[in-house]
C-alpha cells in the first residue's frame, strides 16, 4: 500500500556530498522552481538509487525529488502546472517520482485537483510502473467514477497487482465488479486464464460471481 | 558471447528483434537520435522522439532482457530546417537526463552553413555536460565530409577520445584512427560495410578504439549483424578476447565516460567472467589515463560510489 508520506530519508544512507547536494538544491528550489529542470534529472546520480532503508518501495533518488518538489514554494494550478511540466520532460524515473509524490503534495502544497492531468497521462500509457504510481492515494481521492474503475480494470488487464492500488475498498462498486466480470467472461470463452486480481472485486457481488461460475461449470 | 550493439534504432524494430538479439547474446544497446525517414517540422515532435527514447524503449527493451541508453542530439539532415532550430534550446534539459550516454548523432549530411552551427553548437553542449559525442559521417562526399568533421573536432575542445566518429569504411578508417577518435563501424546487408571487409579491417587495424554496430533502424538492416561479425572474427583466427574487446569492453569504455552507463541489470554471471574484468579494466585504464573521469563512476553499476 502506498503510504501518502514521503519518507524521511536517514542521513546515513547519503554520502556527506550527498546530504550537501540535497541541501543545497532545496534552497535552489524555494528561491526558484526554474532550478528544477536540471536538479530533478541529477538526483540519482548526485544521491543514489538504492533502497530507503525502512520505506519499502521508495528507492533513495525517488525520495530525494520527492523533496526537491516539497520545496517548491508553490501551491494549488501554479503547482500542477510545474508539476506537469516537469512530467512531461521526465525520464522514467522522474515520472515515477512526480507521481508517488502526489499524495505529500496535496497535503502540503494544496495540489486540489491540479495532479490529475498527469495522473490521466499516466494511466494513458502501457508502462505498468507509471501506472502502478499512478493508481496511489491521490488517484483514489480525485479520479472520477468511470476514470477509477477503467484505470482499476487496466491495471488487472496489464498486470499491475490491485494490492498497489490505493482506496479499492472504499471505491470498488457494482459497476466495476460487472466490468470484472464481463473481464472474466470475456476471457473465459476465449480460453484464457483469468487473472487472479478479478476475484476479490466479484466475491463483494454474489450474483456477478454466481454468473461467472456458472460459466465456468459450462466449460468444463 | 555478449554483445553491447553501440548504435541500433531499436524505435524501429519490432520485439521479435529484441527476442533475436538477446538470444544472440546482445545484452545492451545504445539508440541514438536520428531522423526518422518522415522530416518533423516541429521541435515539439523531437520532445516526444526523445521521452520516448527515455522512457518507453528502455522500459521495452527491459521486458526482453536488453539494457537500453540513448543519446540525444538534433540531428545534420533535420538541422538544415530552419522551423527545427528551438531543437538545440531543448537539448541541455534532455542532455541532463541519466540514461543519455552521449551527444549524438552529430555531424554533417549536406554539409551546410546550417550543419556545421548545429555541429559546433552541440560539440560545446558535449563539453558543458561532460559527456561523449557520437558522430555521423555522411553517405554522400564521405571522405571529404570526415576529414572536416575532425577538424570541427578538434577545434571544438573536445579531447579525441571522448569522440566517436562512426559509418566509417576503408577510405576514411585511416584518417580517423589518426585523429586519435574512437572508430565506428556500421555493419548493413550490403552497404556501408559488411561482415568480411569488417574483419579485414580489424586485421590490419587492430582492435584498439573499434566499436562494431548494427546501426539497425527501418531500412534494409539487420540487428544480429554485431553477433555475424563476432562469428566471423572466431572463423578468421580471432580469439574469444579479440570478439570481447570489440562487442562488449570497447563499448563499455566509450560510452563508459559519460559516468551514466547502469548496467547493473545484467545477470552478474554475465559481466563478472574474468576474461571481462581483464578487459573492462584495460578498457577503463585507458579511458583514465585519456582523461576521462570514467574511474570514479561504477560503469558496472547503478549507484554513484
Amino acid at each position: 500500500m502506498t503510504t501518502s508520506n514521503v519518507p524521511e530519508i536517514p542521513l546515513t544512507v547519503l554520502t556527506d556530498e550527498g546530504a550537501r547536494w540535497l541541501e543545497t538544491a532545496m534552497e535552489r528550489v524555494r528561491a526558484d522552481a526554474g532550478a528544477l529542470t536540471a536538479l530533478f534529472p541529477a538526483a540519482g546520480r548526485a544521491c543514489g538509487r538504492g533502497p530507503v532503508p525502512g520505506e519499502p518501495g521508495w528507492t533513495l533518488d525517488e525520495a530525494v525529488r520527492a523533496r526537491l518538489l516539497l520545496a517548491l514554494p508553490q501551491t494549488g494550478a501554479e503547482l500542477g502546472e510545474t508539476l506537469f511540466e516537469l512530467y512531461a520532460h521526465g525520464d522514467a524515473a522522474e515520472r515515477l517520482a512526480v507521481l508517488r509524490s502526489l499524495p505529500a503534495l496535496e497535503d502540503g502544497g494544496g495540489l486540489g485537483d491540479a495532479g490529475l492531468p498527469l495522473v490521466r497521462d499516466a494511466l494513458r500509457t502501457n508502462d505498468a510502473r507509471l501506472v502502478q504510481a499512478a493508481m496511489g492515494p491521490y488517484a483514489a481521492d480525485h479520479l472520477s467514477d468511470h476514470a477509477y474503475r477503467q484505470a482499476v480494470l487496466k491495471c488487472v488487464f496489464i498486470g499491475v497487482p490491485l494490492a498497489a492500488v490505493a482506496g479499492l475498498d472504499r471505491r470498488s462498486d457494482e459497476e466495476m465488479a460487472r466490468m470484472m466480470a464481463d473481464f472474466a467472461e470475456e476471457r473465459l470463452l476465449a480460453g484464457r486464464k483469468v487473472p487472479p486480481d478479478v476475484w476479490p472485486v466479484l466475491e463483494l457481488h454474489p450474483t456477478l460471481l454466481t454468473r461467472i461460475h456458472a460459466l465456468i461449470g459450462e466449460e468444463r | 558471447m555478449r554483445i553491447f550493439d553501440p548504435h541500433i534504432h531499436m524505435t524501429s524494430r519490432t520485439t521479435d528483434d529484441y527476442e533475436r538479439m538477446r538470444a544472440a547474446g546482445v545484452l545492451a544497446v545504445v539508440e541514438p537520435a536520428f531522423w526518422l525517414g518522415q522530416p518533423r517540422t516541429s521541435p515539439a515532435s523531437f520532445a516526444d522522439y526523445f521521452d520516448g527514447l527515455l522512457g518507453w524503449e528502455p522500459y521495452r527493451a527491459a521486458q526482453f532482457g536488453v539494457v537500453h541508453h540513448c543519446t540525444i542530439a538534433l540531428n545534420p539532415k533535420e538541422a538544415n530546417d530552419p522551423r527545427l532550430q528551438g531543437v538545440l534550446d531543448l537539448l541541455p534539459r534532455y542532455l541532463a537526463k541519466d540514461r543519455v550516454v552521449a551527444v549524438g548523432e552529430v555531424g554533417y549530411d549536406e554539409i551546410t552553413p546550417a550543419e556545421d552551427e548545429a555541429l559546433t553548437r552541440q560539440l560545446a553542449l558535449a563539453v558543458e555536460h561532460g559527456l561523449p559525442v557520437l558522430v555521423h559521417t555522411p553517405h554522400r562526399d564521405k571522405a571529404a565530409g570526415t576529414r572536416r568533421t575532425i577538424d570541427v573536432v578538434r577545434e571544438s575542445g573536445l579531447p579525441p577520445e571522448r569522440v566517436l566518429i562512426d559509418h566509417l569504411n576503408e577510405m576514411t578508417v585511416g584518417m580517423v584512427a589518426d585523429s586519435g577518435c574512437w572508430m565506428g563501424f556500421s555493419v548493413y546487408p550490403d552497404t556501408k560495410m559488411d561482415v568480411d571487409r569488417m574483419v579485414t579491417i580489424l586485421g590490419e587495424h587492430g582492435l584498439d578504439r573499434v566499436l562494431v554496430n548494427s546501426a539497425a533502424d527501418w531500412g534494409r538492416s539487420d540487428p544480429l549483424k554485431t553477433r555475424a561479425v563476432g562469428d566471423a572474427m572466431l572463423a578468421a583466427g580471432f580469439s574469444e578476447a579479440d570478439v570481447d574487446t570489440v562487442l562488449w569492453a570497447n563499448p563499455v569504455a566509450f560510452y563508459g565516460q559519460s559516468g551514466r552507463l547502469d548496467l547493473s541489470s545484467i545477470p552478474a554471471e554475465l559481466t563478472t567472467a574474468e576474461l571481462t574484468t581483464a578487459h573492462v579494466t584495460t578498457a577503463a585504464t585507458a579511458a583514465v589515463a585519456a582523461g576521462g573521469d570514467y574511474a570514479g563512476n561504477t560503469v558496472l553499476r547503478g549507484s554513484p560510489a
